[in-house]
């Protein structure tokens, strides 16, 4: 093992500075238009400085609609997480179970939300319940789908080495199958995270209820756009934005916990 | 059947192995293993060396013949067999420690013995300091050691070895092969070992059972009497050496039986 050289201590800072040195130039681009922008088209982009503004003025309103957003996207993708693992397990039994059910989850997956809606508003009502089931639905397919390919994908040596030992079937799931799956249910994890947010706002938009504070993001996103608050829009997009990072912040964090000690993925080229 | 001197811990009579309807694997295959021997089978590739072993593990069924193992019919004799491959299929979210443990978890044994055999396990390999590392931070060569230590961790009474030192460099395979032959020294166990290399198994057999392929049979049986422990040394020695051009030569000539 040698020293670490310069040039990798420079390019270690390098890549620290880099996204931050981006982030600066991207607000001067964005000063720029704002100041290339002839009077009456100024309020189509406000700058930088009047979203921040838009962004205290509705504060209180866009914490209240975070935390509902939130809570909706948490509970859709807990259950999905579960629901699936639970189905996986059931698919990776036999190919003729996975023949049998797949092409009805890929239904599932097809019917766009705009048409689930309606429907899941007349069988649950408005709010907090169709946003769950409509997050849900989101993240349940591409988790399903990778902890199922990963459960099926074990290492062919590794599963003769457990029936030589005559280990049991539930000891050749949950000794072998199941940590040899993480490392695809983890990718699973991370789509699903992604979608989680976007679910419950498109949820929210869709079959959510405003009554009594219980708008979440997509409902403050219809009130904004109807009173041409561009500002405030703008605002919604980076409460949106920042959601979606804490999920996937969140999922690689878990990760990194249960992964980086044995898979190949978290290797360091340190020798 | 009248037995002359101590019962054989393997015995086959007159075993023939094919899949199905497939061709003709095994044909005819009769030897019997005393206890302690060290038993390896060589011979051209496609010659059944591997079957023998699995028929011996109880994992496949004879196709005619009889295979008795420690007095019993191979399923029957399983807790007393281990096995080493020549990948070392060490599971890679576990530690060494837990990897070695592993066959007597799948066994349901409790887990304060579990560790204390797994620490006894890696220390006859030596490799008592690499304990809670993972598989993918130890080299080639200790994947292997590891994965032998699993193998004994079960005190075998019959080791199933499947070229076990195959993909290692040849400094390391000579290494293990010694080390091999000293955990021997401390328990006594059984060995069948397959191999593609000559060296390799004059070095560490009392017995070569020198194959021929399609359909496989037993061509010759070598009886090695160089004397135990082997070192560096013997592999000096003139009369390894002589051993291992005999062997090489029956290799030849059984190539050339191939159809």
């Amino acid at each position: 093992m040698s020293a670490p050289r310069p040039a990798g201590r420079f390019s270690r800072v390098l890549t620290n500075v880099m996204p931050l040195g981006t982030g600066v130039a991207m607000i001067l681009i964005w000063y720029a238009i704002c100041l290339a922008m002839s009077p009456e088209q100024r309020f189509l982009l406000p700058a930088p400085h009047e979203v921040a503004r838009a962004f205290i003025e509705k504060g209180p309103a866009l914490w209240n609609a975070a935390l509902n957003t939130g809570e909706g996207a948490l509970l859709g993708f807990g259950s999905a997480v579960a629901l699936s693992f639970i189905m996986a397990l059931v698919l990776s039994l036999s190919p003729l179970v996975r023949a049998s059910f797949y092409p009805y989850l890929m239904i599932l997956q097809m019917t766009p939300i705009i048409v689930m809606a309606p429907i899941l508003i007349l069988w649950v009502g408005p709010g907090l319940k169709s946003v769950t089931i409509i997050t849900f639905l989101i993240c349940f397919f591409p988790m399903v789908v990778n902890t199922t390919q990963g459960l099926i994908s074990t290492d062919r040596n590794l599963v003769d080495y457990f029936r030589m030992c005559r280990a049991t079937k539930l000891q050749e799931v949950f000794l072998l199958r199941v940590p040899a799956a993480l490392p695809y249910f983890f990718t699973g994890l991370r789509i699903a995270g992604t979608l989680a947010t976007i679910g419950a706002i498109v949820g929210d938009v869709f079959a959510g209820n405003s009554a009594g504070g219980q708008g979440g993001l997509g409902f403050l996103t219809i009130i904004y756009s109807a009173q041409f608050q561009i500002g405030a829009l703008f605002a919604t997009a980076a409460v949106s934005c920042l959601l979606g990072f804490i999920f996937v912040a969140a999922v690689i964090a878990l990760s990194w916990l249960a992964l980086h000690k044995w898979h190949e993925s978290y290797r360091q080229s340190d020798h | 059947m009248r037995q002359d001197g101590p019962l054989p811990i393997v015995a086959f009579t007159d075993v023939v192995k094919r899949y199905g309807d497939g061709p003709l694997i095994l044909d005819n295959i009769s030897f019997a293993a005393q206890r302690g021997d060290f038993i390896t089978l060589i011979g051209p590739s496609g010659c059944g060396k591997s079957t023998v072993l699995k028929l011996i593990s109880g994992l496949n069924p004879v196709s005619s013949g009889q295979i008795v193992v420690d007095g019993a019919v191979p399923s029957g004799a399983v807790e007393k067999l281990s096995f080493v491959f020549q990948e070392p299929t060490l599971l890679p979210w576990r530690t060494v420690e837990r990897n070695v443990e592993l066959p007597l978890r799948l066994q349901g044994a409790d887990p304060a013995s579990r560790f204390e055999v797994a620490r006894r396990s890696l220390a006859l390999v030596g490799l008592s300091d690499r304990m809670g590392y993972y598989p993918r931070q130890l080299s080639g060569g200790q994947k292997m050691r590891v994965s032998i230590a699993r193998a004994l961790s079960v005190s075998p009474r019959i080791l199933l070895l499947d070229e076990p030192f195959g993909a290692l460099d040849e400094m390391t395979r000579d290494h293990l092969n010694e080390e091999l032959l000293a955990i021997r020294q401390q328990l006594a166990w059984t060995a069948f070992f397959v191999t593609h290399s000559v060296a390799e198994a004059v070095f560490l057999s009392n017995r070569i059972l020198v194959m021929s392929a399609s359909p496989g049979r037993i061509h010759t049986e070598v009886r090695v009497d160089l004397p135990y422990p082997r070192t560096e040394e013997t592999r000096q020695s003139p009369s390894y050496q002589a051993l291992v051009g005999q062997v090489s030569k029956m290799l030849r000539s059984v190539e050339r039986l191939r159809p």
